[in-house]
């Protein structure tokens, strides 16, 4: 802990940590409502813009348990408050409630004795379980906070949603929050309190009706997507900063046999510095341009979504007491920077961090799956963090 | 009664029972036990979840069960071990009752659960239901806690993926509407009113459930609803709206062998309720076909629909239960 605490502080602060070992033995017994209520969340499928059925099976969870101001918003984010006992400050828990996968997938979850195996489980449904479950969790502990909890399952928050819904609720909340925790299923250790710079982009080349196909020579929407990619991995990218193209999702062509008209590319670029990302965004819009000068195709950049980097600092209390609660746990801290809620959280000057409550699998495919035993030591760490950012333990000097 | 007025006043749905704060209550006064029987078979893959959003939601947040058991006809693969692990009371059939035998069939296990198994209503539960809920308990113990004129309670599922008109057809599966409900047409106009009698999902109340014999086999859903019907009438039956159920779908010749256990149990009740008469017995052997390098082959099951008798007839249920030991040579406790 950091000097300038008083030393009751450091005390108190101190036993937290004492106290985990006592957590994860206690929060055994809760693993199965948290596990029970991953399968229902996971079972009603949630793509984003599509999130109200899952937002109303949380609302109703939230009701059930009492919480204050059980709601769900316009954007169908859902709120609960659990008041705390002074209620002078505000903690923000929050947990993405849309998933990558569309309505049509088969969303069943198969429990075996050490995993759960499903799509969406670690992405984000046990986020969603804990927070679901989140009284209950400090009622077995007996854990009553100073300060409020404010729980939240944000809305469009993947892919081309944008963080839409947690932006609506810091426009709209009344109070400033005192410090942010963003759930994840996955992994137990991951630390993330830092954004990275990120522009995520959409290439679409479209050959035109009136195209003359013998004149130009053309191959068609593939081939010169393709052409496109090189292009934009021959761009040289720095090693500091630390700079990526995430080149993530493609489509075009429609047969075997059929000239493709057609394509469309997804990216990401990410990085540490946003001059960098709006350079890597300038060129890419040049490739496209000089490639609908060469081959007469409609070639368009449109930007989906853009995060500036940020962040607190590694030293930052909040990021200390994270790392050891995770030591006392026998997890290795895993510092990740994050493009996810993080991003917008810190653009409001809010002390956020993300957490992974446990070990997982293959993320973002059909069979993605969490482990079962590791959950309790994810519960612990949360309401040991909890604890800590209310006792303000994790507060700057 | 026509079926109508029938479906008007005894029809659920599962959201009427959805407040399980409130029934919970509704069950602490009547002073009712619940046990929930999971009947199983080489179920590894769905049982592990039921057990987990039983236990959670319907024992530890809501305390409508009294116990969860998973009776197993002795599967081959990890079933009563992913059950244990996730805390279900697990039994094999052939060791409940081991006096009397062993009988692989579900409608085994469903009988055997009486012995086991303490609660005023026992609630079955398929084991194979991909998108289980806790509707599926809260929908048919409901309308038990709150009436207590009714004994039986069978599930139907009636959501539709799509429809746009505000008529549609409604109704069991294959075998329900090319088999039972014509025979209930026929022969019991008033049953027609329960949509799916061969749900496998229904809650009991024990007085009835230990006075009627069970098929160890396809028949037993069947019989039950005979059984019941022609000793309470319909006013000792409900039945509830689960939405949707997403399990494995049967093949057409799967559904063969059913229907032939079925029709078995349903001509033998007709025959010792003496509404019809049969002077020979009935073949065990359903026979179906296949064709082999353009050769036709016979391909021979044997099905026969063996029945356990009432559970009161039994000596050591009845010694269980504190009821006297039957007189010998009688059948009627």
């Amino acid at each position: 802990m950091t000097s300038h605490y008083t030393d009751t502080m450091i005390s108190n602060c101190r036993s937290i940590i004492d106290s985990l070992d006592d957590y994860v033995i206690h929060l055994e017994d809760i693993r199965e409502t948290v596990l029970s209520t991953m399968v229902m969340v996971n079972e009603i499928p949630a793509p984003t813009f599509k999130e109200s059925a899952r937002a109303k099976f949380l609302v109703d969870r939230f009701s059930e348990l009492e919480m204050l101001h059980a709601s769900v918003d316009e954007m169908s984010n859902v709120m609960g408050i659990i008041p705390g006992k002074k209620g002078k400050r505000d903690i923000l828990v929050a947990a993405h409630l849309d998933s990558l996968f569309d309505s049509t997938v088969d969303h069943t979850v198969t429990l075996e004795p050490s995993m759960a195996i499903g799509p969406g489980v670690s992405d984000n449904s046990l986020g969603v379980a804990v927070l679901g479950t989140l009284p209950l969790i400090l009622e077995r502990i007996d854990m009553e906070l100073d300060a409020n909890l404010v729980l939240l399952g944000t809305s469009r928050s993947l892919g081309s949603g944008d963080l839409e819904g947690l932006r609506f609720v810091l426009e709209h909340y009344k109070k400033p929050f005192t410090a942010a925790v963003c759930l994840e299923g996955i992994k137990i250790g991951r630390l993330s309190f830092s954004s990275i710079g990120m522009l995520r982009g959409e290439l679409t080349y479209r050959i035109p009706e009136q195209y003359d196909w013998s004149k130009f020579n053309s191959v068609g929407a593939i081939v010169d997507m393709n052409d496109m990619i090189n292009r934009i991995l021959e761009i040289p990218l720095p090693r500091k900063p630390n700079t990526t193209i995430v080149l993530g999702q493609m489509e075009a062509g429609t047969s075997y046999n059929t000239m493709p008209i057609k394509a469309t590319l997804r990216f990401e670029i990410r990085s540490e510095s946003d001059e960098i990302v709006e350079d890597l965004a300038k060129k890419i819009t040049f490739l496209a341009e000089e490639m609908t000068s060469k081959t007469g195709a409609l070639v368009k950049f449109k930007e989906i979504a853009r995060r500036k980097s940020g962040g607190t600092d590694f030293s930052h209390p909040l990021n200390t007491v994270s790392r050891e609660i995770l030591k006392k746990l026998d997890i290795t801290p895993r510092i990740t920077p994050s493009t996810s809620e993080l991003s917008a959280l810190i653009s409001k000057g809010i002390p956020a961090i993300t957490i992974g409550l446990t070990n997982g699998e293959n993320a973002g495919e059909l069979d993605e799956s969490v482990e079962i035993k590791p959950i309790s030591k994810g519960l612990a760490q949360l309401v040991a963090l909890l604890k800590a950012i209310d006792l303000g333990c994790t507060d700057e000097s | 009664m026509s079926p109508d007025t029938w479906i008007n006043k005894n029809t659920y749905h599962h959201s009427a029972f959805a407040d399980l704060k409130e029934l919970v209550e509704e069950k602490e006064k009547t002073g009712l036990t619940i046990s929930l029987c999971i009947p199983t078979l080489n179920e590894e893959r769905t049982i592990g979840k039921e057990v987990v959003i039983f236990r959670s939601e319907l024992m530890h947040r809501y305390p409508l069960l009294d116990e969860i058991a998973v009776i197993d006809s002795g599967s081959k693969d990890r079933t009563l071990e992913v059950s244990s692990s996730f805390g279900a009371d697990t039994y094999l059939s052939a060791d409940i009752l081991p006096e009397e035998g062993f009988r692989k069939g579900k409608g085994e296990n469903l009988w055997k659960a009486i012995y086991q198994l303490k609660g005023d209503i026992i609630v079955y539960i398929d084991a194979d239901i991909k998108n289980i809920h806790p509707r599926f308990v809260y929908g048919l113990v409901g309308p038990l806690i709150k009436r207590s004129e009714v004994s039986y309670v069978k599930a139907f599922y009636d959501r539709p993926l799509a429809f746009s008109d505000s008529v549609r057809p409604s109704g069991g599966g294959r075998v329900t509407e090319i088999l039972t409900r014509p025979l209930f047409s026929l022969f019991f106009p008033e049953l027609t009113a329960i949509i799916q009698p061969l749900s496998g999902e229904y809650a009991v109340r024990r007085d009835v459930l230990e006075s009627i014999p069970f098929p160890v086999g396809y028949g037993v859903e069947t019989s039950h609803i005979l059984d019941v019907y022609r000793t309470h009438g319909m006013k000792a039956f409900a039945q509830t709206d689960l939405d949707q159920r997403v399990h494995r779908n049967q093949e057409t010749r799967a559904l063969g062998k059913m229907s032939f256990g079925i029709l078995q149990t349903f001509l033998t009740r007709l025959i010792s309720y003496g509404t019809i008469e049969n002077k020979q017995e009935f073949q065990t052997v359903l026979r179906q076909f296949q064709v082999r390098n353009n050769v036709y082959e016979t391909l021979e099951y044997d099905i026969p629909e063996y029945e356990r008798p009432p559970m009161n007839t039994i000596d050591a249920y009845r010694k269980s239960r504190g009821m006297p030991p039957l007189q010998k040579n009688s059948l009627e406790p």
